[in-house]
């Protein structure tokens, strides 16, 4: 059977306006989700180095349970299980958020252990030495050396996470891809239309990485 | 004469590695003590046991009438020790994202809660003294180590300590920078500073301290003036270990 497929690219066109209603979704499950996700990578990433194994040790578990099992399934058992315990509907807005907060803020958790404990030990001997306490040294000379050192890996999962929304098209939130989904139920152009959403993707994500470069060079610039 | 710190019978355990044996030391105000021995010999442990950057297992240790418990103990008196002893390191360990000003302010401000103001007039007062005054706005990453070293020293003294550590504060520097920072240290000496100083150093070691004291294997075999020690050594650990150092 030969292909007599042809790119339509009026119907690629004609599909932007519907799949850009996606975006705001997209961007507010991503950057809402990451948002809280760099506050609890922050919280459990100290904690999972903290010297007390009670607070170490559920900080570990929290890391390790997100990062071992996948983003699909969490949102779903957030989406359709956890309405049971709660006793009522969780908003697919909200599950998606939700997700993503507690996906990225496992991982963030590592790339802020692996940042703070990137730093040489003689930083906080030399801070302890000349009288700061462990929480003055810690957010005085620690904390900025370790973040500077962390923007890589944060943009990484900052683009991993947004990818990652596309998944919550199955508890249908209006994002990107369900939105195109939707589209292509009713005109069958499936090629031009997932083309599409794959650019606008790309357009999200290049942005991101193209703020992060000069994020991290003027970072750079002054160590 | 007031003793600055005072060491009784203290020991201190890596593992099962004792490292510190049964240390008795006294240091007095305004003496210049300069402790020398081959490397694993204890002596760093020694001075970062004086600031707690070390934990000691037993003994005593007192700093400027702070008793500082071992290991397990109540360290409270740590905070108040810290404010009253400057340490310079090895590797300097100055503060990279800080321009060489604020490495010298922050302490003061954060500590003793100083203005910016007198804190940058301090800062700025202690750079010239040991001749960075010019380069106050740099990064650390921007001067020579000599110069570093300097800085590291100047933050140091922001805190108006009573007493200065320093851990072989040459060991990493070029060989021609070496000069620049032992010329600080003496004039440090000289306006009356209590100092420990574990150095390699002989010629500063020589001409600076009042006593030399030779540490091997975690025990102070001998010490002394240093025309003593270095011209007359009693014990044949420390006769062994000079006349490596000295013979070249």
């Amino acid at each position: 059977m030969e292909s007599t497929f042809q790119f339509d690219w009026q119907a690629a066109i004609d599909a932007i306006p519907y799949l850009l209603k996606g975006i705001p979704y997209t961007l507010l499950i991503s950057f809402g989700g990451l948002l809280i996700g760099f506050v609890l990578g922050i919280i459990f990433g100290l904690l999972s180095i903290n010297r007390k194994w009670f607070l170490r040790w559920p900080a570990t578990a929290y890391i390790e349970v997100f990062r071992g099992t996948p983003i699909l399934v969490q949102v779903l058992f957030i989406f359709y299980g956890l309405p049971d315990l709660i006793g009522g509907p969780i908003d697919p807005l909200t599950a998606g958020i939700a997700a993503i907060a507690l996906n990225s803020g496992a991982y963030i958790s590592e790339v802020v252990r692996g940042g703070v404990q990137s730093i040489d030990k003689g930083q906080s001997e030399a801070g302890l030495s000349l009288g700061l306490s462990r929480t003055q040294t810690f957010w005085s000379v620690i904390w900025p050396q370790a973040f500077r050192r962390m923007i890589p890996p944060l943009g990484n999962q900052a683009i991993v996470s947004i990818k990652d929304t596309s998944l919550f098209s199955v508890i249908g939130v209006g994002e990107l891809v369900r939105q195109g989904q939707v589209y292509i139920a009713n005109t069958f152009t499936a090629f031009e239309v997932y083309f599409v959403v794959a650019l606008l993707y790309l357009a999200i994500t290049l942005s991101l990485s193209l703020i992060l470069r000069l994020l991290e060079r003027r970072g750079v610039a002054s160590v | 004469m007031t003793q600055i710190v005072e060491m009784k019978g203290m020991n201190k355990y890596f593992g099962k590695l004792h490292v510190l044996k049964n240390i008795d030391l006294t240091v007095e105000q305004g003496e210049v003590v300069v402790i020398i021995g081959a490397s694993g010999s204890g002596k760093s442990t020694l001075i970062r046991c004086v600031n707690g950057l070390e934990e000691y297992e037993n003994g005593k240790l007192v700093v400027d009438g702070h008793a500082l418990a071992p290991k397990g103990g109540n360290q409270k008196s740590l905070a108040e020790i810290r404010k009253e002893v400057g340490m310079v390191f090895q590797q300097f360990n100055l503060f990279p994202h800080l321009t060489v000003r604020k490495n010298v302010m922050l302490a003061p401000m954060k500590v003793k809660s100083t203005s910016q103001t007198v804190a940058n007039a301090t800062a700025e007062r202690l750079l010239d003294r040991v001749g960075i005054g010019n380069q106050a706005d740099k990064y650390p990453s921007q001067l020579s180590g000599g110069q570093q070293q300097r800085v590291a020293i100047a933050r140091a003294l922001a805190m108006e300590p009573r007493l200065m550590l320093f851990d072989e504060p040459t060991s990493a520097l070029d060989p021609e920078m070496i000069g620049e920072v032992l010329d600080v240290m003496r004039e440090l000496a000289r306006e009356g500073m209590t100092m420990m100083v574990v150095t390699h150093e002989m010629g500063f070691a020589r001409e600076v301290a009042d006593r030399v004291i030779y540490i091997h294997e975690g025990q102070i075999v001998e010490q002394g003036k240093p025309a003593d020690v270095f011209d007359n050594p009693q014990n044949e650990r420390t006769q062994a270990f000079l006349s490596r150092v000295l013979s070249h």
